[in-house]
């Protein structure tokens, strides 16, 4: 693992980026390495583009900066994939996006490699397992296969057991969650 | 009530003598004499006292003595000049005329 | 591997408010009064469902202003409760005189605060500037650097509270650490409210058999030796800060100080800063020691009371130093913390150290490695005589004009 690795998650407020980016600490955590995750903080509306951020290593995270080059990007929602203006990226950034269409398309869209992109339908696996449009969870799912260092049967503990807080009386939600995560870590493909 | 010793601060007392956050004791105003501002002076007369009190619970310097008599019934005794400030509330007060202001320099 | 540095010790990921309201529940105290304000609402938030869950017996009284939830928590205090609150920016502006009451009369309230902008234009982001505001308070000032350090000093603050009588703020960044999740080490509830121990006035109101005024006016005659009494507090203030860390780092394994310097002892140039900031610019010191460039960092914790006497010494071996302010005075002079730092060099009497002053970051601004690599550059070339120390504050990312 090199030593410091940045995630950017673009998502649109209701998405549940931000949950995402804090699940994804504690999963991370669970397998003892040193963790940040942060939105980005503007005025909060249902809709507008919104970030947020992870940095993990095993090594103390001091760095207290917003990230401008992250290696991996996560989008919650293709109709941002417009917005997203890859600057700097010498290195490989992996991009993770929530569609419907192909590598190629999507890769066309971003201008980039085919070999960095990896596609899931999120938000069909959501609709599917959960009954909303809310990708999230499965975005996880498939940043977890993508970034390898985790062990899926971890990720399921920590979301089932964050879930568990935050969703008491609703084993059903629950359930949906763990599933949309399981089935988008076995779904996302790559060239 | 028993007088109890308290500490005393003069315009000498320095910065390491004087209590932490400016606090200061309970009852000290019994030693701040303030019969000096009196320019009335009242006047008990008890013979048309009747021991109601009504001057007693009036007074805003606790200045009017009482005591228990022999058969436990509270009486006035008479007035404590150390801290009366000759207001006259005690003479509008008493239903029976049985305190009068009068001069200071007489 | 995580190491922990405390056996009993638990890792967890928490923002900097989660971890603020997870020591307030561990410290429990008998009153908290507060009043929400962005971005300090989520601390009081967690801790008010701490308090309706029964969780901790604390009274929580929600006032209607900040002013008031500053009167409650002197007056909680004064009658003998350990008293705590919280706030932020405009929030801490207005409890401005209610602050100095709290000092005055010595009482130890402990303030969790969170650093953000003043208005005008409103700003909801971090900067210095509000609890530089209240730098003359009488008030000791913590700052953090991190979610782990946030929690350290909010158990330590109530130690050194009430140990040295006075009210005492602890600190953090804002959005970039108060919002942030990073991975802090808690220690077991027993453990804290041990190393905290019951809290024992020695005089206070509700104390009906010793009854006293508290309040109470003083004039030309004893004003300003109670004044004095709030100056010298401070100062013996130091030696509690001092024994308190050295009593955590005995019980939890945690070193603190006044300050913390980092690849200090043999650097040529050095920054100066306070609060989240520091951490990025240790990853720049890093960076220029692989360069063999003999980069240091000297971050401030204790603000206030300032260690003015010892502070210098420790820099006195360096050519070129920054000092980084988060606040501007807006003096026509320099930044608050500049002043400090020049002073303890004065009556240090070391005077051979160049001392440059830069305002960073107001409402938020980004603050990057590259900006810092640029004032270690520059200070590099202060030390070699290529350029000549800066006699006025330089601003770090600001547009003087269209770019």
């Amino acid at each position: 693992m090199k030593k410091l690795i940045e995630i950017c998650w673009h998502g649109r407020g209701g998405q549940g980026a931000k949950t995402a980016a804090f699940l994804f600490a504690d999963v991370v955590l669970s397998i003892g390495k040193y963790v940040q995750a942060f939105p980005e903080y503007g005025p909060e509306r249902m809709g507008a583009p919104v970030q947020s951020f992870n940095r993990l290593s095993d090594y103390p995270i001091t760095l207290h900066t917003s990230i401008l080059n992250p290696d991996y990007i996560v989008v919650l929602d293709s109709s941002l994939i417009k917005s997203i203006v890859l600057k700097g990226v010498q290195k490989l950034v992996k991009i993770i996006v929530n569609t419907s269409f192909g590598i190629f398309e999507t890769a066309k869209e971003l201008n980039v490699d085919p070999k960095q992109v990896y596609v899931v339908d999120a938000s069909r696996i959501a609709l599917d397992m959960i009954g909303k449009n809310i990708p999230n969870m499965p975005m996880l799912g498939a940043l977890v296969k993508v970034i390898k260092i985790l062990d899926i049967n971890n990720v399921l503990d920590s979301a089932k057991e964050k879930l568990v807080k935050k969703f008491r009386h609703k084993s059903e939600v629950i359930e949906g969650n763990l599933a949309s995560i399981r089935c988008a870590f076995n779904e996302v493909k790559n060239f | 009530m028993s007088k109890k010793k308290t500490k005393y601060y003069n315009t000498k007392s320095g910065a390491s003598e004087l209590a932490v956050g400016g606090i200061v004791e309970s009852g000290t105003a019994i030693d701040f004499v303030t019969g000096g501002w009196r320019s009335e002076r009242p006047i008990w007369e008890k013979e048309k006292c009747i021991h109601c009190l009504v001057c007693w619970i009036s007074c805003p310097d606790s200045s009017i003595k009482i005591e228990q008599n022999k058969i436990k019934k509270t009486v006035v005794i008479g007035i404590n000049y150390n801290h009366c400030k000759g207001c006259g509330i005690c003479k509008s007060e008493c239903p029976k005329g049985a305190i009068t202001m009068v001069n200071e320099r007489k | 591997m995580i190491k922990i540095m405390y056996p009993k010790g638990k890792l967890v990921t928490k923002t900097g408010n989660e971890i603020m309201a997870e020591a307030m529940r561990q410290i429990e105290p008998d009153v908290v009064a507060a009043y929400p304000i962005t971005p300090a609402t989520e601390i009081m938030q967690i801790f008010s469902q701490f308090v309706s869950d029964g969780t901790v017996k604390t009274e929580y009284v929600a006032v209607e202003s900040e002013h008031s939830a500053m009167s409650a928590t002197i007056a909680a205090s004064a009658a003998g409760a350990r008293a705590m609150t919280g706030t932020s920016s405009q929030g801490l502006c207005l409890m401005w005189e209610m602050l100095y009451i709290a000092s005055g009369l010595r009482l130890p309230v402990v303030m969790a605060e969170v650093n953000r902008a003043l208005s005008a234009p409103i700003n909801i982001h971090s900067d210095h500037s509000d609890t530089m505001g209240a730098r003359d308070s009488g008030w000791i000032q913590i700052y953090s650097e991190n979610s782990q350090e946030a929690y350290d000093n909010m158990i330590q603050a109530i130690r050194i509270a009430e140990l040295a009588k006075l009210p005492t703020l602890v600190t953090t960044d804002g959005f970039i650490i108060s919002h942030c999740m990073e991975v802090v080490e808690v220690y077991p509830d027993d453990d804290v409210k041990e190393f905290i121990g019951d809290y024992k006035p020695d005089r206070y109101l509700l104390d009906i058999k010793r009854p006293y005024t508290l309040g109470s006016i003083t004039l030309q005659d004893y004003y300003f030796e109670h004044r004095y009494q709030l100056a010298k507090a401070m100062i013996d203030a130091k030696c509690i800060i001092l024994d308190v860390a050295k009593s955590f780092k005995k019980k939890f394994g945690r070193k603190y100080d006044f300050y913390e310097t980092y690849m200090l002892d043999d650097a040529e140039i050095a920054i100066i800063i306070m609060g989240s900031t520091s951490g990025t610019v240790k990853v720049v010191v890093d960076e220029l020691r692989e360069k063999g460039i003999k980069a240091g960092l000297l971050k401030i914790r204790i603000y206030r009371p300032f260690p003015v006497d010892q502070i210098a010494k420790d820099l006195a071996h360096l050519k070129v130093i920054a000092v980084m302010d988060r606040a501007d005075s807006c003096s026509g002079s320099f930044a608050p913390l500049y002043l400090d730092i020049i002073s303890s060099f004065y009556v240090s009497e070391i005077l051979n150290v160049k001392i440059v002053n830069y305002i960073y970051g107001l409402g938020g601004r980004e603050i990057s490695t590259a900006h810092i690599f640029d004032i270690y550059k520059t200070l590099d070339k202060i030390a070699l005589g290529l350029e000549k120390p800066f006699k006025q504050v330089e601003y770090v990312n600001l547009r003087k004009t269209n770019e």
